[in-house]
């Protein structure tokens, strides 16, 4: 028994501590996630001011606002991997792009879900049409796009350089969708970092402003545990395949 | 100059084809035509407010008579596998999106031309804005719209329900040349006071034109490649 | 004329071609035989510059593929299995759109005298989609050679053709081969390739398995090489 265990362990010597390395890293990754999430928990409910009219509902705010930054980064990070993928052709910059688009629509999902409860008890509307929320949904049905090319079939290089070529030139698009719609209309948002042009209302106070940065850090940690395990169950699901494609290649023999 | 060459080729050549069919000419007019009754039904044509909704309802139009063209146009290219044939010949990608921009182009126009005066005849509409930034301001929007319709045609093209796949992956990047052309448009039929704002939109439009036209020339090879 | 070294390609974790190493002269007329799968399309359709080779070097006229794309596409002619052709168009209006596309000069007349050497000069105004298969196969020959190519790329081209069009099909490339054209045909046809070829190269598994000249157009001595090589192993 002991003799098979060894004889395994000496077969395969070169994954299992790679993958003991990436898995430490994982655990931190994971470990830090949950610390800044509790941390950034207590600040936006202990330590932040409550908002003068809105109360408690204002607290969705920090999710909101720090979702929209994820999914923001996300879709950069997409952009960037998507131009080192068309340059250096390979698959591991592919991967980190599509994981990375992954996660970014999710948390565009829950922007617009948080966006209208914010909206519902800031302005007493569900949904308003605003720069940035329809920038936002913009964003979300190009990258559904991104998502819907690497469904389509084909061989994984072709569909890698399609999506790629989208993920830029969507990438590109986010700006000037963003600024034509400004300029259309600017009515509700509050602009809160910075002066807006019509809309002084903004500002905001010191610990909410501490409990958004907290938030922010928190769920860019996040971001980063989720890009690197969805990358590496990517290479899980590549490696199955290769083993897959082995084996039959035996059996064909 | 080869480059240029061989896609004024390959525009003549579509046009040619298209010239003799008239498959897609005549079904984007239909379509137009269709589009245009359909609105008749949903906005009475009698009532003063509908005034309002023309400027949208010409790039309802442009828009949607014009997808049916670019979907047609990298997908006639794989019967007996054409597409092929052109990779294999001495013309740089560039070239082929070039040439099919082209044909696109000039279909576009030909759409407009005839469908955008039958709207105003059967909408009684009184064209009282200027003529010559009417004209300008289709003529930017549809080279923006075909420009990056042609490029994402060109992608979608590699899937098998590429007719699906291109409104999804064409809609969204076009948001900012949508809403430019529309405000535009209205301005410039209905309120020839604000003409500064038309303006601005135009010079909107035209940045877009310029910028996605050169990006989807730089990044066409990445999609032809083979 | 033909220079490939330690070519490669692979397709989603599949190796279709694993290493091949081929050089071929100036006019020699080449036939590629083997089983279905043995990567004998693909490798006609990397020369052609349709497919991109993952590793290994492939140079054509001294001048690497990779560098002078435009310059080699202009020097090839290619026919793969689908005949290229627009189906609205008459042959005459196919040959003289790629004629003019690959820059060839006096592309109008040349058009009319392959359409005549295939033997369809009757049909030349006709639009393409109302052939019959031989038919198309015949203008697609004429279409690969409008532009007087170099080095010429075929596969499969006597699929579908009666004894009458094979003979034509085998006239248009002789006449080539006397024009000092270097050619690569792929095929199943054992006879068309002895009949044609001075040289057999015969593919399994993505790797050349064997490669000799022939004299005398000896069917046997072919049939002979191909089945040791590819069913005598399996």
């Amino acid at each position: 028994m002991s003799m098979n265990l060894k004889r395994e362990k000496t077969a395969l010597p070169v994954i299992p501590t790679e993958s003991a390395g990436s898995a430490n890293l994982s655990n931190l990754l994971f470990g830090a996630t949950v610390v800044s999430m509790l941390v950034s928990l207590y600040f936006i409910f202990i330590y932040a001011a409550e908002e003068k009219t809105m109360y408690a509902a204002q607290k969705i705010f920090y999710f909101h606002v720090s979702s929209a930054w994820l999914a923001f980064m996300a879709f950069f990070v997409t952009f960037l991997f998507s131009i080192l993928f068309l340059i250096k052709r390979k698959r591991i910059y592919d991967t980190y792009a599509y994981v990375s688009a992954e996660i970014g629509v999710v948390f565009t999902i829950i922007v617009l879900t948080t966006g209208p409860i914010w909206a519902r008890s800031a302005w007493n509307t569900w949904w308003v049409w605003e720069p940035r929320l329809i920038t936002t949904l913009i964003l979300f049905f190009i990258y559904i796009a991104y998502i819907m090319i690497r469904q389509m079939d084909g061989v994984w290089d072709k569909k890698a350089r399609l999506a790629a070529v989208f993920g830029i030139i969507g990438f590109a698009d986010v700006p000037i969708v963003f600024f034509a719609i400004r300029w259309w209309q600017t009515k509700f948002h509050p602009i809160v970092f910075g002066e807006g042009p019509s809309q002084k209302g903004g500002g905001i106070e010191d610990t909410m402003l501490v409990a958004l940065l907290v938030t922010i850090t928190a769920f860019t940690i996040l971001y980063s545990y989720l890009l690197r395990k969805g990358v590496s169950f990517e290479k899980m699901r590549l490696s199955v395949d290769q083993h897959k494609e082995k084996l039959r290649a035996k059996m064909g023999e | 100059m080869n480059l240029l060459r061989t896609a004024v080729l390959l525009a003549k050549k579509d046009l040619y084809s298209e010239l003799k069919t008239k498959q897609i000419l005549v079904t984007q007019i239909i379509f137009a035509a269709l589009v245009i009754v359909v609105f008749s039904f949903a906005f009475d044509p009698a009532n003063n407010t509908t005034k309002a909704v023309i400027p949208g309802v010409i790039w309802v139009i442009i828009v949607f008579a014009g997808i049916l063209g670019l979907n047609r146009s990298f997908i006639s290219e794989q019967r007996n596998d054409t597409m092929q044939g052109l990779l294999a010949a001495p013309m740089e990608a560039a070239s082929i999106y070039l040439g099919k921009f082209l044909a696109n182009f000039m279909m576009i126009l030909v759409v407009e031309i005839i469908s955008i005066p039958f709207l105003f005849l059967l909408f009684d509409f009184k064209f009282l804005g200027s003529l010559p930034y009417f004209l300008i301001v289709i003529f930017l929007g549809s080279f923006g719209f075909v420009a990056i319709g042609t490029f994402l045609a060109a992608l979608a093209a590699n899937s098998k329900s590429s007719e699906m796949l291109l409104p999804l992956l064409l809609f969204p990047i076009t948001t900012p040349i949508l809403i430019g052309v529309v405000q535009a448009t209205r301005i410039i039929l209905t309120n020839m006071e604000k003409l500064a704002s038309a303006l601005a939109w135009i010079q909107l439009i035209t940045a877009y034109d310029v910028i996605f036209f050169v990006v989807c020339f730089l990044l066409i090879d990445y999609v032809l490649e083979v | 004329m033909i220079e490939i070294k330690k070519l490669t390609k692979q397709a989603d974790n599949k190796l279709i071609l694993r290493g091949i190493d081929l050089s071929i002269l100036k006019g020699e007329t080449v036939a590629i035989l083997g089983p279905n799968g043995a990567g004998k399309s693909t490798l006609l359709k990397v020369l052609a510059s349709l497919i991109k080779p993952t590793a290994g070097s492939v140079k054509i006229n001294g001048l690497e593929l990779k560098k002078n794309q435009l310059e080699i596409k202009r020097m090839l002619g290619y026919l793969p299995h689908s005949s290229l052709l627009y189906d609205h168009y008459s042959p005459l209006e196919n040959l003289v759109f790629f004629g003019n596309i690959y820059g060839a000069t006096e592309v109008e007349q040349r058009a009319v005298r392959l359409v005549k050497e295939v033997g369809l000069s009757f049909f030349l105004n006709e639009p393409v989609k109302n052939f019959s298969r031989g038919m198309i196969q015949r203008i697609a020959i004429a279409r690969a050679i409008i532009h007087e190519p170099e080095v010429l790329l075929l596969d499969e081209p006597h699929t579908g053709l009666d004894q009458g069009a094979i003979s034509i099909l085998n006239n248009v490339i002789l006449s080539m081969k006397g024009k000092k054209t270097t050619t690569l045909m792929v095929t199943h046809d054992f006879k068309q390739a002895a009949e044609i070829c001075d040289r057999i190269i015969i593919m399994k598994n993505g790797r050349i398995a064997d490669d000799f000249y022939i004299e005398n157009q000896n069917i046997g001595f072919v049939s002979k090489k191909y089945q040791l090589q590819v069913e005598g192993a399996s």
